[in-house]
Parts: structure tokens; C-alpha cells; sequence
């Protein structure tokens, strides 16, 4: 089912939580919206399982309107944040909730809503838990029985808010690995929250960037990641270094170091700032042109990716470098080490058009 | 009521909103409110100088210091006593303590009647208590104040309770670690950890107090000037069927039970708001 | 070392290092205040009633709690909590969900209204049934037109009652509701329960114990109040003499052993309320 998201804005109180925000989203896709706290992401999530009314703006589910639905007649299976169990019911009765409560009519048999749950019980790997309660069991369990319970009304679309939370880093990649392959297995649009961009990065078709209740970008996550459209998404998306300067003729220049800036000859600015990932620095022992000097401050040996924390000579700010061990060991840094820094790659920014 | 306004705009996906409210309010406006409306109402009969004559009535006075101190005396007694049992129960390990515990909120579940006729037994000069003092306590104000004191004693144990139980063994141990002695601890980090809870329980206590009839009558005997406490004066007004008099009289109690509600709510305020942030 | 008293049997205590226990001199004297002081306050006067009662024989206490007065205070004692409990119950649980599931203007007012009536006096509680209904009240000739009795009678009993015990049930429920917030809720629905099987298959199981905890003590008021029971029954022997005043009218005519006979069943039914929430107040915890 396809979902399109118009022009929705909601307040609490005073407080804007989502203001003029459009979204389409393709049947079958999973999308994450990822964004600070309080950016709107969980009010937008709310909004279209219909637990939330917003005040101006429609939903439309293949094209259907759902604004004046209520949640129940929407047909959307919710996980909510911390699984929202019902925790005197055993797994088995959760699951089997939202068959038993239909109305007489459109209820299935008893023996079937066993199979059924049995079926999602098993899809999810707890079919030797059914007879537990939700206190029993783990944080990852209960996210599962809690998916599980989503499920069992077959939703046409499935909304899940911060699905892994809460729990510990191991479970989080182990269930997050398993909600893509369950996505890919039903295919069932589905949108889910997160604060976690390496959780979105991994795991989603398409990324929502929000932020104070406006979207701030919509791509691909390798769209996001490499091209980041403000300040925000970039520092949002990763650790990055800010190189202040002056754009002129195509270039960023700040003292000595100026570096070629595409597309942007046209442009004069007095105050812009160069946005550099990272693994975007490359670090020389000898100086070459346009670069910076720096001291290396501290290193970080830990694993495949080495980090380098710097010290520009210039300006006195900090600057954060990533090498591959190989690297590393070919430049034979060590702390002190006077070096020469340049970006191989950067994305300028006007600040008077962002603001952080 | 007209300040309850329903936000209309957006819809509440709870269903029973205005089911459950509509009842609520319907309910206590007929049971509560518009009864107690009466009270006000029915001194507005009444002119402010035949009114301040009644409320300044020498007997009448005399009626609330008594009920004024007796009830601030067992609420301190309360306080006092009923942080040390709040202590001894969270703190302490001793046979039956689960019975002990039990029993402490026996003056919630014992009818006042029952309480009143067995303390004036045990405390009247020849009673299993009384015998051993050489002073009258049945049908003095110490009486009246024993009667209250049973009747408030739950409420600083309840409330002291759980806050005690709810300090973290950590910030002790930290106490401790930093040199305190066990004293120094107690009362620099526990104690005011639990004052919001002793004035809290204390201010109930004091409340209830000052409003308790059915405890206080049988032991207090009840002369005017000596032992006669408010709520009995209203009582004794109304079977001389003067209406006016007891309302008039209801009407500084009320007032009274409503500044010291206030108070609570703003002691409960203050400290929710220091231990939230 | 002398140490076999009781108190070395606090194994967690025991164990405690001597910086975070006080003296055992301090243990003991504490403990033995307490201790003391429930004796004196609790535990001797609940003794005391079941001694008095008994005083006399077994034959004069079977005698005061068969007497048809005391059978007639029995029952009526039963039918006005048969009607207040259940009343106040169910308003206990609409104004619960009214406070705790959705925001509204004047939530706090409304939430002090419905604390108001223990704040009040039970002599006022009974007055103000008075003023409204008594022969000079403001519906007092219109009822006495139409004879309806509700003051001197079972109605101004049942309504003093109600009065007295209205909160109860509200505020055992409100702040339970309030920390399990709304979320079961929004599930259930998102699921396609109606508001009606959300209530009775979430909510309810939910706050089950609390509700039960609310009502064992809004009984117990209900069985013993006095006060404003008092003011609006009008004493007669036999028709609106419930069992609190039925003790008072004995003890007042130094019919000592009657008197404690009857309050020997209300302390009864005291201690079994006392039992009942211990039970309670465990299970909820266990769940």
C-alpha cells in the first residue's frame, strides 16, 4: 500500500511538532525517519497509524484518504516504543488479541487463530514461549512478540517507534538484520523511527531526514550519507570537521590553505564553511599545496580504522581524521607528529542559509 | 465548573472521554459540590454581624482551641512517633513484623465508634491503662488527644514508608565513604530526604484530626469550655435544631479544612519539584 | 558477647557494616519505642474490645448481637454499603479514567473536587444533607409534599455515606492509571478492539488489584462511619440505627457488654479487611 503523507502540521500546545511535512512513500518500501528527539519523527509515525489527528493536512493510503479514519478501521500494525505488552496476558493472548477482539462477524475460528499465531509465533522463533508472560522474557523477545502481535491482523502497513530502543547493542544488529529479511520476505510497507543513524544507514530503502518538525532530507541512505543536503543532516549523519573560509573564484581559502570547491565560481562569500567527513582527511607528512598544518594529538588504535585526533596549527581547532591501518602504519604517525592536512573531499555551506 | 473546556479540535483516540468525564462531573456537582454550596448558602441568610456574633461565641471559641490544639498535638505526636515506627519497620528486622505492619492501619479499617468506646475503657482512671496514672486522661483533653492520635497514626507511617524505602543504599554508602558519622548521615542526608513525607503525613493527620467526631465523643466527655471539640458543637447545635448556628460554625471549619488541603497540595508541590528538577 | 535477642536475627542487617547501621543500643531503644507505642495505641484497644465484650459471658454476648435491634443495625448497616460501595465504585473508575487518559482543561480542579469530601468533616457531611433535605431545607417542603423521606431515613444514610466515601475508590485508582499510561490502550485499539473490549480486556485486568484494594477500603468507611451517619439517621431504634450508632445508643445506656459485642464484629470485620488488603497489596505487588 502506498502512503502519502500531505502537507501535515500538528502542535502540542505551543510547541510545533510537525509543520507542513509531505511524503510519498511506494507500497513495499521500508523507510526509516531518523531524526533528533522532539524532530517530529514519532508524532509523524502516530499521525498515520491515526493515534494522533493532525491539525492541518491528509493521509492517504492508495490514494484513499485516511484523515477521518479512526486507527482500528486503518488497518496499520503499530509496534510501539517500549512493545506496549499487555503484561497480564501470556505471549500466546498478545498475539491472538487482535483476532479475538473482532467482532463476531469477522472472527475467525478458535482453531484457526491458534494456527495463525502458532504460524507467527514460529516466524518469529518463539513458538516455545506461549505460554509465558511478557515479564519473562527478554528485551528482544518481547520486541519480537510484540511484532508478532502487529502482524497477526495483516496489516497493510507496518509502523514501528524505535523499534530497538531499547535494547543492547548485540540484540539491536542481530533484530535489525532480521526485521530487512522479514521485510524482504512480505514485503509490507513499512516506515520506522529512529535517533540511531547507523540503524537507519543499515537497515532502510529510503532515509527521512527530520528535524524541529520539518523534513530535511529524503534519499537512499548512501544518498544521505554522501550527500548531504544541510549542516544538519551531515552532522546529524556522522562525525565531520568544519573548515571555515572564505569562497572565492571556486575556492575555499582560509590563510594558506584554499582548496578547488566545484560549481561554485560563481560565488563570492566572505563567511562559508567546508563540511569534510572524517575519512575525507588526507593527512601528509611533507607540505604539498592547499594543505593545513596540524598536530596529532591523540590516536586511536582500535580495530581496521585508525583515528586520528589533530590539532590545526592555524587555527587551534580540533580535527578528526580516519585511516585504514595500512595507511597508518605506511605514514608512521605518533602524538606530536607535525603533519599536513587536506580534505580530499568537501561540501560548503553558507551559514546564513543553515543555521545548526 | 464552567473553566472545564474540551479541546474539540482534535479527536482523542481513547474512546469514553466525554462518557467518563460527563459522569464525573455530573456526579460530584450532585454529591459534592451542591452540598457543600448549601454550607455558603446557607450563611448567606444569615448577616455578617449575626454571623461573627456566632462564630465568636466564647463557647464556640473554646471549642476551637480545643479541637485546634488537641488536633496539632497528636498530629506531632504522629509525626514524631510515626517516623520512628516508619523507621523501625523499614529498617529493623523483629519477630511478627509483618502482623505489626498490618496492624498500623487498623484505625483506617476500625470504625471510629469501636475505637472511641475501647480507648475511653482502656484510658478511664479505672481502666486497663487508666489505673496507673494518678492523673485523669479519659474525659480531659488528654483523651481527646489519644482518640486522635489513633485516628492519624497511618498516615505519617504510610507516607513516610515508602520515601524510606526508596532511598538508595548508594547515597548512604556515599555518606558513609565520605567520613560521615552514622549520625551525620541520618540527619544530614536521610532526614530531609523525608521531610516532604512528615509534613505531608503530618498535615493529614492534623486534617483528619480536626474534623474527627465518632473517636473523640465517648472519650472526651465533652464539657463545654473544657472537653467540647467543634465538629460535637455543631452536632449539639443541630439537635437544638438551630440550623443557622451549626452552618455558621461548619462554615470556619470548612474554610479551615480548605486552606489546610491547599497547603498540603503546595507542600506536595514544593517537593515533587525538588526531587523532579 | 551477649547477643540472643530477637533482633540478631536480621540476617540483611546484620551483615550491614557499622557505618550504615546505628548502635544496637539505638536499634533496640528505637524499636522498643515502637513497638511500645503500638501496644498502647493499636494492640491493647483491639484486646480490650474482644475482653469487654466477653466480660459478661458468653450468653449476654450472644444475647446483644441476636437482639432484633442489633440484627435490624446489621442489616441496614449491609444495605447502605450494598448501595454506596458499588456507586462509588463505578465512579471511581469513570472519573480514573477521565483524569488519567486524557488532558483537559481544569484536570486539577476537578481532581480536587473529587478529593474534597475528606477534607470535610463527617459532622458537615451530615449537615449538609440536612440543609438540603431536611424539613426546612431547600427541598424540604417540596419532599415533604410529595412524602419522600431521605433525611431520617435510608436514602440520607446511603447519600451521607456516599458523601464520605466518594473518593476512595478514585484515588487508589488515579495514580495507578497514571504510571501505566496510555499506551496498552493505543495498542488494543490499533488493533481493531472497540473502546468498550479495551476497557474490559486491558484496562480492567490492569488495575484489577487496585480497584479491589479501593473498595475493601471504601467498605470499610462505608460499614463504619459515624459521624454524618449520625446527623441524618435520626437514632430510631430499629429502622435507621446503623451498627456504629447502635454501639453508641448501648454504650450510652452503660450496656458496656452489648456495646463491645457488637463492636467485637465490627473489629471483626475490621481485621478481615486488614487480611484481605495484606493479600492484596502482596498480589499487586507480585504482578
Amino acid at each position: 500500500m502506498s502512503i502519502h503523507i500531505q502537507n501535515v502540521s500538528k502542535k502540542f500546545g505551543s510547541f510545533q511538532a510537525l509543520q507542513d511535512v509531505s511524503l510519498h512513500i511506494q507500497s513495499g518500501e521500508l523507510v526509516a525517519l531518523l531524526g533528533p528527539s522532539g524532530s517530529g519523527k514519532t508524532s509523524l509515525l502516530r499521525v498515520i497509524a491515526g493515534l494522533e489527528t493532525s491539525d492541518v493536512g491528509e493521509i492517504l493510503f492508495d490514494g484513499q484518504s485516511m484523515t477521518e479514519r479512526h486507527p482500528k478501521e486503518r488497518n496499520v500494525g503499530f509496534v510501539f516504543q517500549h512493545y506496549a505488552l499487555f503484561r497480564h496476558m501470556t505471549v500466546f493472548d498478545n498475539v491472538a488479541y487482535g483476532l479475538k477482539v473482532r467482532p463476531r462477524k469477522t472472527r475467525p475460528p478458535k482453531a484457526e487463530i491458534k494456527n495463525k499465531v502458532m504460524e507467527l509465533l514460529q516466524l518469529v522463533k518463539l513458538e516455545n514461549f506461549a505460554e509465558r508472560y511478557p515479564t519473562q522474557l527478554s528485551g528482544g523477545q518481547r520486541q519480537r512478540v510484540a511484532l508478532a502481535r502487529a502482524l497477526a491482523v495483516e496489516p497493510k502497513v507496518l509502523l514501528l517507534d524505535e523499534p530497538f530502543g531499547a535494547l543492547d547493542a548485540k540484540v539491536r544488529k542481530e533484530l535489525r538484520r532480521w526485521l530487512r529479511k522479514l521485510h524482504d520476505d512480505f514485503h509490507i510497507t513499512s516506515i520506522f523511527v529512529t535517533h540511531d543513524q547507523e540503524e537507519a544507514l543499515d537497515v532502510a530503502d529510503r532515509i527521512v531526514v527530520m528535524n524541529n518538525g520539518k523534513i530535511e532530507q529524503i534519499g537512499s541512505p548512501d544518498e544521505v550519507y554522501t550527500n548531504p543536503k544541510s549542516p544538519f543532516v551531515y552532522d546529524f549523519l556522522g562525525n565531520v570537521n568544519l573548515f571555515k573560509g572564505r569562497l572565492h573564484n571556486g575556492k575555499l581559502m582560509h590563510g594558506e590553505f584554499s582548496i578547488d570547491v566545484p560549481n561554485t565560481e560563481a560565488h563570492t562569500e566572505d563567511h562559508a564553511v567546508g563540511y569534510v567527513r572524517p575519512h575525507d582527511i588526507q593527512i601528509e607528512k611533507t607540505n604539498i599545496a592547499g594543505t593545513v598544518p596540524a598536530k596529532v594529538s591523540h590516536i586511536h588504535l582500535l580495530g581496521p580504522i585508525v583515528q586520528i585526533e589533530l590539532r590545526r596549527e592555524d587555527t587551534e581547532e580540533f580535527l578528526e581524521a580516519e585511516l585504514p591501518k595500512e595507511q597508518f602504519i605506511n605514514l608512521q604517525l605518533a602524538i606530536g607528529d607535525h603533519v599536513f592536512v587536506k580534505p580530499k573531499q568537501l561540501k560548503v555551506f553558507i551559514p546564513e542559509d543553515f543555521s545548526i | 465548573m464552567s473553566s472545564l473546556t474540551i479541546n474539540k479540535k482534535s479527536r482523542r483516540i481513547i474512546p469514553g472521554f466525554h462518557l467518563s468525564l460527563g459522569y464525573t462531573m455530573l456526579y460530584v456537582s450532585l454529591l459534592v459540590v451542591l452540598p457543600l454550596s448549601m454550607i455558603f448558602l446557607q450563611t448567606m441568610s444569615l448577616s455578617w454581624q449575626e454571623f461573627w456574633h456566632i462564630i465568636t461565641d466564647r463557647r464556640v471559641v473554646a471549642s476551637y482551641k480545643i479541637s485546634f490544639g488537641t488536633a496539632l498535638a497528636a498530629g506531632l505526636i504522629n509525626a514524631l512517633f510515626g517516623t520512628i515506627i516508619a523507621w523501625v519497620l523499614v529498617r529493623y528486622q523483629f519477630p511478627f513484623k509483618r502482623l505489626i505492619d498490618g496492624l498500623v492501619d487498623l484505625p483506617f479499617a476500625l470504625p471510629t465508634a469501636v475505637a472511641g468506646i475501647a480507648l475511653t475503657s482502656l484510658y478511664a482512671p479505672k481502666g486497663w491503662i487508666g489505673q496507673f496514672f494518678d492523673f485523669k486522661i479519659a474525659f480531659t483533653p488528654l483523651g481527646i488527644i489519644i482518640a486522635l492520635t489513633f485516628i492519624g497514626l497511618p498516615f505519617v507511617v504510610r507516607t513516610v514508608q515508602p520515601v524510606l524505602q526508596n532511598i538508595q543504599v548508594e547515597v548512604e554508602e556515599a555518606s558513609a565513604s565520605l567520613g560521615a558519622t552514622r549520625w551525620q548521615t541520618i540527619w544530614k542526608v536521610i532526614f530531609p530526604e523525608l521531610i516532604p513525607a512528615i509534613l505531608t503525613g503530618f498535615s493529614l493527620a492534623f486534617a483528619r484530626a480536626l474534623g474527627e467526631y465518632g473517636s473523640v465523643v465517648f472519650i472526651a466527655g465533652n464539657m463545654p469550655m473544657k472537653t467540647e471539640i467543634t465538629p460535637l458543637l455543631i452536632m449539639t447545635k443541630l439537635e437544638q435544631y438551630d440550623y443557622a448556628g451549626a452552618t455558621a460554625i461548619a462554615v470556619v471549619m470548612l474554610v479551615t479544612s480548605f486552606v489546610l488541603l491547599f497547603t498540603i497540595n503546595i507542600i506536595q508541590w514544593l517537593a515533587n519539584r525538588r526531587f523532579v528538577h | 558477647m551477649e547477643q540472643s535477642t530477637f533482633l540478631q536475627k536480621s540476617a540483611p542487617t546484620a551483615t550491614k557494616s557499622a557505618a550504615l547501621q546505628e548502635p544496637r543500643f539505638v536499634r533496640y531503644t528505637l524499636t522498643a519505642i515502637a513497638l511500645l507505642f503500638l501496644s498502647f495505641f493499636i494492640v491493647l484497644p483491639l484486646v480490650s474490645i474482644f475482653a469487654a465484650a466477653f466480660q459478661s459471658g458468653v450468653d449476654v454476648y450472644f444475647a446483644a448481637i441476636t437482639h432484633p435491634d442489633a440484627l435490624a443495625a446489621i442489616k441496614l448497616t449491609l444495605i447502605v454499603v450494598v448501595i454506596a460501595v458499588p456507586l462509588n465504585a463505578i465512579f471511581g473508575v469513570m472519573a480514573a479514567w477521565a483524569l488519567t487518559k486524557f488532558h483537559f482543561k481544569g484536570k486539577n480542579l476537578l481532581l480536587t473536587i473529587v478529593d474534597l469530601p475528606f477534607a470535610v468533616s463527617p459532622v458537615i457531611a451530615g449537615l449538609i444533607f440536612i440543609l438540603l433535605f431536611g424539613a426546612q431545607g431547600v427541598f424540604g417542603d417540596w419532599l415533604f409534599a410529595n412524602d419522600i423521606k431521605i433525611v431520617f431515613a435510608l436514602p440520607g444514610i446511603v447519600l451521607a455515606t456516599v458523601f464520605v466515601t466518594l473518593p476512595f475508590v478514585a484515588r487508589e485508582l488515579i495514580p495507578l492509571m497514571q504510571t501505566q499510561g496510555t499506551s496498552e490502550e493505543e495498542a488494543s485499539i490499533s488493533l481493531g478492539a472497540s473502546g468498550w473490549k479495551t476497557f474490559w480486556y486491558v484496562t480492567l485486568p490492569n488495575i484489577k488489584w487496585g480497584l479491589v484494594y479501593g473498595l475493601i477500603l471504601c467498605n470499610a468507611r462505608a460499614i463504619g462511619e459515624f459521624g454524618a451517619v449520625s446527623v441524618v439517621s435520626g437514632h430510631i431504634r430499629g429502622m435507621t440505627n446503623t451498627m456504629p450508632l447502635h454501639i453508641e445508643i448501648l454504650y450510652n445506656e452503660y450496656q458496656f457488654s452489648a456495646a463491645f459485642a457488637v463492636a467485637s464484629i465490627m473489629s471483626i470485620f475490621a481485621i478481615i479487611t486488614l487480611i484481605i488488603k495484606d493479600v492484596v497489596a502482596w498480589k499487586s505487588k507480585s504482578n
